[in-house]
């Protein structure tokens, strides 16, 4: 359920890093949280993010929550497919419905995030 | 599950749109046993629930229920209760959870100073509450009670059994959909949920939770306190008239109510639909031509419509239908309109 080769966050993002590139998105446990959701706000490509700060927000039928970066750099791609789609963050949080991509400006930020295995035990789930 | 006023309940079970659709188009379930339970008693048990609530009291007949306010003298609302009147020394007393030791306090209050000769119990921990809604509610309660479920008209209840268990069967609901409200003991509230899960499966029910019954409340328009509804607004301002009975003679804040209607309130309940990308949530300010006018109540997808609904108060010349606002979303205007209520409307 959740990819070995992600490295996850407290508020419930995850990310993807191959080389310099990370991908963003929300882990099934957030949108099991959230619900139904029905708006994704996205930044602008170019735009810059850093690490632990808002990057847009997700909006379920129930309340508005913010996505938090899991890490620091530039928007090099957003998922422009959630626009028209945006239940697919309730059907495949961690494949189609990734929200952004991330030219890292430090690869080593991600080791400041959690494993797969810590990430479970830190949602409170049996392995 | 999320702390709701100190329980743990469920907001959503198999999904809020999913559970929203199945009330109305079949039938769902709620625990709703967070609900506190007043009970007046005494000779003079009419006389003062008809001095602490806005509804006429004495017209209500056995077997009967109403929705009320009960308020403070100043007009603003200590809560939105359902009165069911059980003999004519006997009133049992739906109120909210977070409110039910505060409307205590209240009733006891005004029973000491004007030395009604009635007593009020505080009896929440002895009612446990399961509400069936939906249209095929009736048909899946009714496998369940020899009390034929027919006969109870809209707001009226029976005192019978469920399965054998004592049941104060209420036809009364907070989803604007047919259905009931049982109270039943707590200690077989969970046989009973499970019995009720049984008895409506041919109907496809499903347990629903908080997030569900807001949307369906809200989709009828029917007051949540907190949001609507607080010690800050009267009943006329919440376009609640209807609860309010002038005429019955005294009662707590009538005097307030008086001059308010004399003089004409000068803020007003409306309804809303956004008209581009975005949903006004509890709380956002509104705009008329740009200025600020009032704030969202309550705000939400309305998944029977399809469109973002919600609730809001605007200044009273403005709170008509047909009004063209904005909502501040995210430092962002957009724009809305207001509508007629309720949102939906089910076929009789």
């Amino acid at each position: 359920m959740y990819p070995e080769n992600f490295r996850y966050t407290k508020e419930h993002e995850w990310v993807l890093a191959e080389g310099d590139n990370g991908t963003v998105g929300i882990t099934d446990h957030a949108q099991q949280e959230l619900g139904d959701i029905v708006y994704v706000d996205l930044p602008k490509v170019g735009s810059r993010v850093d690490a632990g700060k808002s990057l847009g927000s997700v909006e379920s039928v129930k309340a508005v929550s913010d996505i938090y970066s899991p890490v620091s750099g530039e928007i090099v791609a957003i998922n422009q497919t959630l626009a028209d789609a945006p239940e697919t963050l309730n059907t495949d949080p961690h494949g189609a419905a990734w929200l952004v991509k991330i030219k890292l400006s430090s690869v080593e930020e991600i080791q400041n995030l959690m494993s797969a295995a810590d990430y479970l035990s830190y949602i409170g789930v049996e392995k | 599950m999320v702390d709701f006023g100190g329980w743990d309940m469920p907001v959503q079970y198999s999904g809020v749109i999913d559970e929203h659709n199945t009330v109305r188009t079949a039938v769902g379930m709620f625990d709703v046993s967070h609900m506190g339970e007043l009970e007046i008693r005494g000779p003079e048990a009419a006389k003062l629930t008809d001095f602490v609530t806005t509804n006429a009291v004495h017209k209500l007949k056995i077997g009967q229920a109403h929705y009320a306010g009960l308020l403070y003298e100043h007009g603003g609302f200590v809560d939105d209760i359902l009165v069911h009147k059980v003999a004519g020394d006997h009133y049992f007393l739906c109120v909210n959870a977070s409110n039910q030791d505060k409307d205590f306090d209240h009733i006891v209050a005004q029973n000491e100073r004007n030395k009604f000769d009635a007593v009020v119990e505080n009896n929440g921990d002895r009612y446990a509450q399961i509400a069936i809604q939906g249209p095929k509610a009736m048909a899946t309660l009714q496998k369940l009670t020899p009390v034929d479920l027919s006969a109870i008209k809209y707001y009226w209840f029976a005192d019978g059994e469920v399965s054998g268990t004592p049941a104060r069967i209420a036809h009364t609901g907070y989803t604007g959909e047919d259905g009931f409200e049982i109270y039943v003991p707590p200690s077989e509230a969970a046989r009973l949920w499970q019995l009720v899960m049984d008895a409506g499966a041919e109907f496809g029910i499903k347990p629903c939770g908080l997030g569900a019954r807001n949307t369906l409340r809200l989709e009828a328009k029917m007051a949540l306190y907190g949001h609507e509804i607080d010690a800050s607004i009267s009943p006329l301002e919440a376009d609640l008239g209807w609860i309010v009975k002038l005429d019955k003679g005294e009662f707590v804040g009538r005097d307030f109510l008086v001059k308010q209607k004399e003089n004409g309130i000068t803020r007003k309940l409306i309804g809303f639909e956004m008209c581009a990308r975005g949903i006004g949530r509890d709380g956002y300010e509104v705009l008329l031509n740009g200025a600020a006018a009032g704030w969202v109540t309550s705000g939400s997808p309305s998944p029977t419509l399809g469109k973002n609904i919600g609730l809001c108060y605007l200044p009273t010349e403005h709170s008509v239908p047909g009004t063209k606002i904005q909502i501040m979303i995210r430092n962002q205007p957009v724009d809305a309109v207001t509508v007629e209520t309720p949102f939906y409307k089910r076929a009789k």
